[in-house]
């Protein structure tokens, strides 16, 4: 077990590596000067200009200015915003919201898609099967942001249970609608997966065998279908971590909360490098630890799986 | 054989024929030619009314994009400030947009960016992502760790972020940029699918047969190994269709997308959120001609699915 999560650490170095300078020659590499988009429509002043190369080592060639962010990444020196603030308090403020919104979305598709894809491949081919597949169906096409729009109209404006603006320091109460449109698609990937699995795993030998054998239904499906049917639901919830992170660009953007899409999204238009290259370098970072957690989750789930 | 009676205890019990399955198994002729693993997904599919349905439904908004005068001759760029959010009206089923343009011929223009950037991103992701898959999965080894690894890179980078930010550093959007930068960080989930298929394929019988009847090893991934491992991709690139056209949307919603010269749905989207409560029809229609276009992709990659998976034939 340990010699495995040694691999897989050391398997993630050159992911982590080529992932963050890919981001690293998407920002800095490509054409469009950062401190001349800075002075706005004033004059360029070159000493000035000048010196905030420097500061921000854009003076460097491109692989010494990407060792130089790789040390600051390891000695939490991520530089600072143009506006002079460190990065890293940028960051501070930004992902403990993000990361409740994130609790919320899966804790809504994992709960809630479990439960209704377990429920409809239980009676494949039932009423609730259909009408299911058709809502998870639904929740896919309808783009996300129409998604945000009706819910931000009809629970803000309509019904005015939510502000319609979140605004900085958010409770969990206020996260509640944004989670559950954030959300929403998971769910609805969840929902098809989980009953996908449940109605193939029904039918296993092994399940017959524990029924056969005078288990009861709740153990048989508990135990023998359930624990059976979820791996490729972990692998899933896994691999959508990252995508929420970043699908949190357009329901930050809707209801307004101050998280790390918003403060993204408006860093990459600004084109201010170092804050996207540290919060994209993050999010990568934590992509590759849950899909590490995920895969030893599967021991857990499936006794049959041994990491040696 | 010539004692044939039998002694208590002896006794062997013989279903009757019409209680046993052998009759299903006598009705197979034999002697016919066998069918394919596509020709039989086709017998499948073709009793299949969700599969006509969401055929119809890709057909019609093909020939929309292609031809969107046949449908309306109005310019979807005409604007007549008068009617800002104007109700429908004579010639205007559906009403229009904050700057006064034609909400129908809007929706019906908008259809070939969203079909273009769809089929354009498909077709490189299809082609990359299997190339990349097959040869990872064909050939193992240093080719597989170098490939898997290279695509773990790309698929660490979360498909819209990694977008949004190549994107807003390119100087001119068309639908091709559009396509390119979002098959780059779309292709290796293809290439997992291709690679695990591959993976699978590379081990039957026919494959060693045929390196026994002397192929070389391309000819046998090309003939034998290729063909019969697309099913899972052909799947997965009928689904990705719609979710590219999802995300180009998104894109255009950000303001990063397509430029607004380009009528698309994801920009008109966009403009509608803020006449939303005074004109919700103006965001209703590009909506939800957009969400059905993404939903009959969806419905066929299913359908195909189910009929190429004969585990799940049980009907």
């Amino acid at each position: 077990m340990g010699f495995y999560i040694g691999r897989r650490l050391l398997q993630m170095i050159p992911v982590f590596v080529g992932a963050t300078l890919l981001i690293y020659a998407m920002v800095f590499l490509l054409p469009g000067d950062p401190i001349a988009a800075l002075f706005g429509d004033k004059p360029v002043n070159p000493g000035v200009a000048a010196q905030l190369r420097a500061q921000y080592h854009l003076d460097q060639p491109f692989l010494i200015q990407y060792l130089l962010f790789l040390k600051g990444v390891f000695t939490l020196d991520l530089g600072n915003t143009f506006s002079g603030q460190p990065v890293i308090d940028v960051m501070a403020r930004a992902f403990p919201v993000t990361i409740r919104l994130t609790v919320v979305a899966i804790i809504v598709e994992a709960v809630l898609g479990i439960v209704v894809g377990l429920l409809a491949g239980l009676r494949r081919g039932g009423w609730f099967d259909s009408l299911s597949l058709f809502a998870s169906l639904l929740v896919i096409a309808v783009p996300i942001f129409v998604i945000g729009f009706v819910a931000r109209y009809v629970f803000a404006e309509k019904l005015q249970w939510i502000k319609a603006s979140v605004g900085p320091d958010p409770t969990w109460g206020q996260l509640i609608i944004p989670g559950i449109v954030l959300g929403s698609v998971s769910f609805a990937y969840v929902l098809r997966l989980t009953r996908n699995s449940v109605a193939e795993n029904l039918t296993a030998d092994h399940v017959r065998t524990a029924t056969a054998k005078g288990l009861t239904p709740g153990r048989v499906l508990s135990v023998h279908v359930l624990r059976n049917s979820l791996i490729p639901v972990v692998t899933f919830l896994g691999t959508d971590v990252g995508g929420l992170m970043a699908g949190a660009v357009v329901t930050e953007g809707i209801f307004n909360i101050p998280g790390v899409g918003g403060t993204l999204y408006q860093a990459i238009i600004r084109t201010e490098g170092a804050t996207v290259v540290a919060f994209v370098t993050v999010l990568v970072v934590i992509y590759l630890v849950v899909n590490l957690l995920v895969d030893l989750l599967y021991a857990v789930l499936d006794p049959r799986i041994r990491y040696v | 054989m010539s004692d044939t009676t039998v002694r208590p205890g002896q006794e062997h019990f013989v279903a009757p024929l019409e209680e046993t399955p052998l009759r299903a198994v006598d009705a197979v002729d034999d002697s016919a030619p066998p069918s394919s693993q596509w020709g039989e997904a086709w017998r499948q599919l073709r009793r299949r009314p969700l599969f006509w349905a969401s055929v119809v439904l890709i057909a019609l908004v093909v020939v929309v994009a292609a031809v969107p005068s046949l449908f309306t001759s109005t310019d979807p760029r005409f604007q007549t400030l008068a009617d800002s959010l104007g109700d429908p009206r004579e010639g205007h089923p559906f009403g229009f947009t904050r700057l006064g343009e034609d909400v129908y011929a809007r929706t019906i223009y908008g259809a070939r960016a969203s079909v273009v950037v769809g089929l354009l991103s498909t077709v490189i992701v299809t082609i990359v992502g299997g190339v990349v898959g097959a040869v990872a999965g064909y050939y193992g080894g240093i080719w597989d760790a170098l490939l898997s690894r290279i695509s773990d890179i790309f698929f660490a980078v979360p498909l819209v972020l990694g977008a949004i930010v190549l994107i807003t550093s390119l100087q001119s959007r068309s639908t091709l940029t559009v396509s390119l930068v979002l098959s780059l960080f779309a292709w290796p989930q293809t290439a997992r699918i291709m690679r695990g298929s591959v993976l699978q394929t590379r081990s039957a019988e026919f494959v060693t047969a045929a390196r026994a009847l002397g192929l070389s090893r391309v000819q046998v991934l090309v003939r034998h190994v290729v063909p019969n491992a697309l099913g899972p991709v052909i799947v997965i690139a009928t689904i990705s269709l719609g979710t590219f056209i999802a995300a180009e949307a998104t894109l255009s919603y950000l303001g990063v997308g397509l430029p607004s010269s380009i009528v698309s749905w994801g920009g008109d989207i966009s403009a509608a959120q803020t006449s939303l409560r005074s004109a919700p029809q103006v965001l209703f229609w590009p909506a939800g001609a957009l969400s059905i276009t993404v939903l009959s992709f969806i419905m066929l990659g299913d359908v195909v699915r189910d009929a190429l998976d004969p585990k799940a034939r049980t009907r």
